[in-house]
């Protein structure tokens, strides 16, 4: 069984844009180097139109990391077109290309225990989604960035031995490498990532999960499952909701009336099983082929029976399921809440059997009643389902609206260096009290304020006069040897480190400081927080406000570093059916613009120029 | 909160360290129109435990109390039995708690009372946050009473119910616990656990379960056979769903939970703090014989964990074991005195050098962390330790005097010079309601890096005075 390198690369390779090979490779090589990418350098790999000659990089210190030359045609199994992350491909020729084996029994004991047939290899895949998911479109080195690099390679030629045996035989040519994305520590072996033990981060659950949301119609079971599914992808768990309604209005065009579902509606019937089946097969493919980690499936599952052939689906592929139900939803706001609904209600209300304590009680379930008055879990067995708990107590329906903006101008602001702790400009103090107009005349009720722990925010929130709460994890990205430059000084001291931050904003992490990655697991307590609250209002930073709108307008990480959060620029929130609305309200007090766009060229080996390109203007 | 409202502006010139430890010791000005932290509460908390006895709700009251001061949420245990203990020296046999022994009835209602009146005392006297208020309450009757207690004196109550049918659960919960109990000191085992079955019974006839339909506007969690499924109503705050998070995730399987340091790094060796060194060879050595060890020790199941740290996982690449690698792990950041010696900082920066000694649980280093901070960060690890069995932790000095201080239950000001020396496994196994720990020296020497509080914290202190405890180093 062999990995295939990211699609990404390959992409790379063949725009021809941002390689990074040294001169001294031979062709028909591959070369393992580098953030721990994989690079195909070969002509029968990459067609020679595309392949630009190779580009030097080893100028800089960092990259001068163990490679591995293999000869291409030992992996001939790559000439198909390679899916995106890391994807398994099958190749006859199993025995050889030393280094790309992956031996089952070099997994880790708590992934290992994953359900057989595909179950146990794709586990990899779905851990890589972990951190992956995001960068799917197959621009950046999603799967080989997450603890799924994992697969990398255990020591050439290692058969089945055991684990333990394995990796101490290994041991001695172990090597740290730093990554230079992510600047993590990365165990090589003869120059191959062999980091089959190593996983960064924690991991959620030992196989993915299907939820499968339990109730009648009307009962908010699309809601939590949007909003679930909006907030696991947030944390960087890979997460799909399938709504089975969705596939039936797919399938039958004209929807007439509750007829269509009365229990003795033969035909309709047929279509609801139908549509529940291919909603099955969809979950299936989604986590056992395309690396997702939790699916929601979101129809009424309101018979026993019909769970019961959904549990045996998921054990059949090796699921762990929790069951979400909420039978009395009853503040759902439903605009189909017509006399029809009521009527397609009823249909279902004569089969509807609830999760009951008894009958049900090996199954892992959450019962949520009246709203979320009260909660009834059974068997939470994983990470993933307490953190699921804990999420679903912590959210409400009441309506609110969450203000978030950033702090007034700063003097750093003006001159164009990021980071540091300065104090607010004219102009910004200026904002500090254009706010207090604005939330004066909001007239909001019971308003919270918090801000960060920096001198900027908290001077902006002074002007407001109301009491604030400061929050540490507010704090700005840390920007590590960066702190305090400019972007031109970047450049010109880090211009590898500036290029790589390009290449993949996300997961780029300053070096001593901190990724946009990082960012949003700081942040994870303070969006629970603003699940529970009301009307807040949020004076935070440019990449903090980035990671906070993200969550709530379900932007994916690509977007996430790019997202516009202009500086004297107030943003509403107001939660609508299961999404957000937005109001951008600019409160007319002028100030720099300091949002720098993605530069067309990300390369290491691009000029001062190119790099320079989309630098806002600054003193 | 209960917030002063007429509590002083916050626009500080000073440096944030200053305000830290405006007050050292106290919550005096932690609490202005400002709050440096987020509100928990707004009001203290009452947790009111419930549950026949032998359910494992001391057991509960403790390691909550524990987490919660551990977290920074003062909190203060009430356990009735322990009234009674001090009221009554004696305890001569079930009969006391038998419904109808009127003497009995009047004591156990007069210690209820002082334990109440000592929580009023603690929420409303003493800043504390959270009271947990641990004894049976299993009628319907006394929990109306110590609700309306708490309506009176604006407390917030939450009730925790541990029911448990299991025989074995009970019976092991009765041998690991209350054999032990100041009760039991005169007596057999076997006449012990008997006695103690019967005072169970004394509660059986009049035990009220908290009901979905009777209980509905209570706030409540009930927790039915030691975690198999939870039952939780109206969840109001936030402390109260980080209550319910925190029990759904703790277990009462026997494990052990490891902690060490990284093996000796090359900063190490020069007294240079922080940084991402790699091993020295003796630190290389340890990590073998740590391997060796964990070998010996024939683990089930063990979990490594690692900082993203260089120097934690040369260390655990020696072991040759899966392992994971936690951000929230990395050792405290030490801002701009990272790298130095202590040498150095006092050179660079006395002040800062005096004020982290006058203060080191609070003091965060320019740029960089506190100890506090730590804490905050590091929550996230605590609450996966509690859900899983045997791990080990391979991280860094400071890191490992916070996990050490919630399994110890250590104060915050004890916290940061609890003793973590390198090469040192400490092996911490959950025994009744607390933690055994055996220290395990591996036998490969390494340099001390333990500096004690000097005796002399004043700002303006000598070189030496503030120099003297620093351990020496090449």
């Amino acid at each position: 069984m062999y990995y295939s390198v990211s699609g990404f690369l390959n992409q790379r390779l063949l725009t021809g844009r941002g390689t990074l090979l040294s001169p001294t490779i031979p062709v028909g090589s591959i070369v393992i180097s580098l953030c721990g990418l994989t690079v195909l350098a070969a002509e029968s790999a990459v067609p020679s139109r595309a392949h630009q000659p190779p580009r030097v990089a080893e100028d800089c210190p960092r990259w001068k990391e163990p490679r591995i030359h293999v000869p291409l045609s030992r992996l001939r199994c790559e000439g198909r077109p390679v899916k995106t992350r890391v994807s398994r491909v099958a190749c006859p020729q199993a025995g050889g290309a030393a280094g790309w084996r992956r031996d089952g029994a070099a997994r880790p004991a708590h992934l290992a225990r994953a359900a057989g047939g595909s179950g146990g290899s794709r586990l990899w895949g779905a851990a890589a989604g972990l951190r992956g998911r995001r960068l799917r479109g197959g621009q950046l080195p999603a799967g080989r960035a997450g603890p799924g690099r994992a697969e990398g390679a255990a020591p050439p030629g290692a058969g089945r031995r055991p684990r333990m045996a394995a990796a101490a035989a290994a041991s001695p040519s172990r090597e740290l490498t730093q990554n230079p994305l992510q600047k993590t520590w990365e165990p090589y072996d003869n120059g191959l990532p062999a980091g089959h033990s190593a996983q960064r981060g924690v991991c959620m659950t030992n196989c993915p999960t299907l939820i499968v949301m339990v109730g009648l119609p009307a009962r908010g079971k699309t809601y939590i499952s949007k909003k679930l599914t909006r907030y696991l992808n947030w944390i960087g768990v890979p997460t799909k909701e399938f709504n089975v309604g969705q596939y039936r209005r797919d399938l039958v065009k004209k929807y007439k009336s509750f007829e269509f579902f009365l229990p003795d509606n033969e035909e309709g019937l047929k279509i609801r099983k139908q549509c529940a089946l291919a909603a099955l097969n969809d979950v299936r493919q989604y986590l056992s082929e395309e690396n997702g980690h939790v699916a929601v499936f979101d129809a009424t599952n309101t018979t026993r029976e019909r769970r019961e052939t959904i549990y045996k689906f998921g054990e059949e592929n090796g699921y762990k399921q929790v069951k979400l139900g909420s039978p009395d939803y009853v503040d759902c706001s439903n605009d189909e809440a017509t006399e029809d609904f009521m009527k397609r209600i009823e249909c279902y209300k004569n089969s509807y059997e609830t999760l009951d304590e008894t009958l049900d009680k090996d199954l892992s379930y959450i019962k949520i009643m009246d709203v979320g008055r009260s909660y009834l879990v059974n068997r939470v067995m994983d990470h993933i389902q307490s953190r699921i708990v804990y999420y679903l107590m912590n959210i409400h329906v009441t309506p609110r609206s969450i203000y978030l903006c950033r702090h007034g101008e700063s003097e750093l602001n003006l001159k164009g260096r990021i980071g540091g702790d300065p104090g607010l400009s004219v102009r910004g103090k200026e904002f500090a009290k254009s706010l207090a107009q604005f939330i004066n005349e909001q007239n909001i009720k019971d308003l919270k304020v918090w801000t960060s722990q920096m001198k900027r925010t908290i001077q902006t929130a002074e002007a407001l006069g109301v009491p604030y709460e400061q929050w540490k994890v507010l704090n700005e990205i840390d920007a590590g040897v960066c702190e305090e430059m400019t972007y031109e000084e970047i450049q010109e001291n880090y211009p590898l480190e500036f290029a790589l931050r390009d290449q993949d904003k996300y997961r780029y992490r300053y070096p001593k400081g901190e990724s946009y990655e990082d960012l949003v697991q700081r942040l994870e307590p303070v969006i629970m927080e603003l699940e529970r609250q009301e009307n807040v209002l949020v004076i935070c930073h440019q990449a903090v406000m980035r990671c906070l709108l993200a969550y709530f307008l379900d932007k994916p990480a690509e977007q996430l570093p790019y997202l516009k959060c202009p500086l004297h620029t107030v943003l509403k929130l107001t939660p609508v059916a299961y999404g957000c609305k937005v109001e951008s309200i600019f409160l007319n007090v002028e100030a720099v613009n300091t949002h720098r766009d993605k530069p067309e060229n990300v390369g290491v080996d691009r000029s001062r120029e190119e790099a320079l390109r989309t630098v806002p203007n600054h003193l | 909160m209960r917030v002063p409202e007429d509590c002083a502006d916050f626009i500080s010139p000073e440096p944030a360290f200053l305000l830290e430890s405006e007050f050292p010791g106290t919550n005096v000005g932690r609490r202005g129109r400002w709050t440096r932290k987020l509100c928990m509460t707004n009001c203290p908390t009452l947790i009111v435990m419930v549950g026949l006895p032998a359910r494992g709700k001391t057991y509960i009251s403790k390691k909550l109390t524990r987490y919660l001061n551990w977290i920074g949420v003062p909190t203060k245990e009430f356990n009735v039995g322990q009234y009674r203990r001090d009221l009554v020296k004696k305890y001569k046999s079930f009969e006391f708690f038998l419904p109808d022994n009127e003497e009995g009835l009047k004591i156990r209602k007069q210690c209820a009372l002082a334990a109440l009146n000592d929580v009023r005392q603690y929420l409303s006297e003493e800043n504390g946050h959270v009271a947990v208020f641990d004894a049976t309450n299993t009628t319907r009757e006394r929990r109306e009473t110590i609700y309306k207690f708490g309506e009176e004196n604006g407390y917030k109550t939450f009730f925790v119910e541990s029911v448990c049918v299991d025989p074995e659960v009970i019976a092991a919960n009765i041998v690991q616990v209350k054999l032990g109990s100041p009760d039991y000191v005169d007596c057999s085992n076997d006449e012990a656990t008997e006695d103690f079955m019967k005072r169970i019974e004394c509660y059986k006839n009049s035990y009220e379960t908290l009901d979905e339909t009777l209980d509905k506007d209570l706030s409540y969690i009930k927790i039915m056979d030691v975690g198999r499924s939870y039952l939780v109503n109206r969840v109001m705050d936030h402390i109260q769903s980080r209550i319910v998070y925190y029990l759904m995730n703790i277990h009462v399987t026997p494990r052990s939970i490891y902690l060490c340091r990284h093996g000796e790094s090359e900063l190490n060796l020069k007294g240079r703090i922080g940084g991402d060194p790699g091993l020295s060879v003796r630190g290389k050595e340890f990590a073998k014989s740590l391997a060796q060890f964990i070998n010996e020790q024939n683990i089930k199941d063990l979990k490594v964990w690692t900082s993203q740290m260089k120097r934690t996982i040369q260390t655990a690449e020696a072991l040759g074991v899966p392992y994971e690698q936690w951000k929230v792990l990395n050792e405290i950041d030490a801002g701009v005195c990272e790298e130095m010696t202590y040498e150095e900082i006092q050179e660079n920066y006395p002040l800062e050098f005096a004020l982290r000694d006058q203060d080191k649980y609070r003091y965060r280093y320019p740029k960089g962390e506190s100890y506090e901070d730590l804490v905050q960060r590091l929550e996230p690890v605590i609450m996966e330790l509690e859900r899983q069995e045997n791990v080990l932790v391979i991280c860094h000095q400071a890191v490992m005097r916070c996990l050490l201080a919630y399994f110890l239950d250590k104060p915050a000001e004890q916290l940061p010079y609890l003793k973590c020396p390198l090469h040192t496994v400490l092996k911490l196994t959950p025994v009744a309601y607390g933690c055994k720990v055996e220290s395990i020296f591996l036998n490969v020497e390494a340099v001390n890096t333990h500096r004690d509080k000097p005796e002399n914290v004043g700002v303006d202190r000598s070189r030496e005075e503030a120099l003297r405890t620093v351990p020496n180093h090449l």
